[in-house]
């Protein structure tokens, strides 16, 4: 199968097979009037099999969103179709309004105005805990 | 600006300061009566605890400051809605220092954040207490003359008991020492607590459901109470509360020099009969805790004698 070369936009590389789609709906990719191509399964010499997922717009991306979900993802960005920029994704430090902590006895549950905020413990384990609170950062987002 | 409101705030060396001054208070009181004229501390206590209320505001009159503040969050501004940053913003605008307790877990790094002036944490629901590990770690260093080469042995409930695993945090940072976990299956310590605090260090400890097979070992003995307000099934609170009850026969087999500690308050985990033996530290404990915290009332403030 073949995608057209990108002029202007984004390319995210070495997605984890089988989490395009679950990024391409935490990005809010659905919303852009822009082209955007899903490429699921392609070849890859380093992971087997991975997702793309190409932008024809250059638009602000959260770092900290994808290093989270996926922290082996590439970041390429092309201007006048040459690569500008490339960016490889760690494990950010501190994640914040990305994931809600879950126990009630946490001040973030009775008062809304304050910031959800994760600080990463443990890369090895990729363990998240609450800013405020300690508890382990729940597995799913939202 | 400094605040506390973790013990891991502290250095080792930070607490040993604050041991030696709380030594010095100890020694020389009168030194310290006016040190803090003219300046004031709120006491916020979003959630009733009359204990820690009255140590720092009897701390705070030994060293010559005035006292204002609520007891509980219905004579407070939260009950009309507001938020701990507008308290704490509010506040912070009259007096020198702040110290808070409330029910919500990580209310004091929010105050702190906000704060003009140094916030203590007094208590955050399930989370820290940082000046009653500072009691116990006075009172550990009081009793045996330093706070290296013990095995301690904590029992009770270890699963929800914040004390505990705040200590076993803070005596993490020191040689020589040694666990024993005494608890219920149901109320064993915390894995995280295992894996982040005391495996990474290679701190020896054990797990055991028996009080009296582990006495013989310990220099210290840290009894807690089983709290109904931590469990949400009244039926388990039952079932666990009078786990372990220590009495004069079950410490026939102690070290002459085992010291038995308790935050207080106490139900029934301590005779009264204990009370009167050699071992029983915890009323010294009490006392310890109103003159650690001048001392760290002191060096909030930057106040030197």
């Amino acid at each position: 199968m073949i995608i057209g070369q990108i002029r202007d936009g984004i390319v995210l590389d070495h997605i984890t097979a089988g989490r395009g789609i679950e990024i391409y709906e935490l990005l809010g990719l659905d919303k852009l009037e822009c082209t955007v191509a899903m490429i699921k399964n392609a070849e890859s010499e380093k992971m087997g099999k991975k997702d793309i997922i190409k932008v024809g717009q250059v638009i602000d991306l959260n770092f900290d969103i994808l290093g989270y979900i996926d922290p082996g993802i590439t970041v390429n960005i092309i201007r006048d179709g040459k690569l500008v920029k490339r960016e490889h994704l760690s494990l950010p430090e501190r994640i914040k309004n990305l994931i809600v902590c879950k126990n009630p006895r946490c001040i973030t549950s009775s008062e809304r105005s304050i910031q959800h905020e994760f600080v990463l413990v443990d890369p090895e384990k990729k363990l998240y805990r609450c800013l405020y609170c300690e508890s382990e950062a729940p597995k799913n987002i939202g | 600006m400094r605040h506390l409101i973790d013990i891991k705030d502290l250095s080792v060396d930070e607490i040993m300061d604050l041991i030696q001054t709380a030594n010095d208070i100890i020694e020389n009181p009168e030194k310290y009566q006016n040190a803090c004229q003219y300046k004031q501390l709120a006491t916020l206590f979003f959630e009733p605890s009359t204990r820690t209320r009255l140590s720092f505001e009897s701390a705070m009159n030994s060293l010559g400051g005035k006292v204002l503040g609520f007891s509980e969050a219905a004579s407070s501004s939260t009950a009309k809605g507001e938020t701990v940053a507008d308290t704490i913003q509010t506040v912070s605008s009259y007096v020198d220092i702040i110290v808070m307790r409330h029910p919500k877990e990580g209310a004091p790094l929010v105050a702190s954040r906000v704060s003009e002036v140094p916030v203590i944490n007094a208590g955050d629901g399930g989370h820290n207490h940082p000046t009653q590990t500072l009691t116990d770690l006075l009172t550990i260093y009081r009793e045996k003359g330093g706070l290296d080469n013990l095995t301690i042995g904590l029992c009770g409930d270890l699963k929800f008991g914040r004390t505990v695993h705040s200590l076993i945090t803070a005596m993490s940072r020191y040689s020589g020492i040694k666990f024993v976990l005494i608890s219920p299956e149901e109320l064993r310590i915390p894995q995280y607590i295992k894996s982040d605090v005391l495996e990474p260090r290679n701190i020896p400890y054990e797990e055991v459901a028996s009080l009296e097979d582990s006495i013989p070992d310990l220099d210290i003995l840290y009894m807690t109470r089983v709290q109904r307000e931590r469990f949400f099934n009244e039926a388990d609170y039952m079932r666990l509360k009078d786990t372990y009850i220590l009495t004069p026969d079950k410490l026939k087999n102690a070290k002459d020099s085992l010291s038995v500690l308790h935050p207080l308050p106490r139900v029934n985990e301590i005779s009264t009969e204990v009370d009167s033996t050699p071992y029983a530290c915890y009323m010294r404990q009490v006392k310890n805790g109103k003159f650690i915290r001048m001392a760290l009332i002191l060096k909030l403030l930057g106040v030197t004698v």
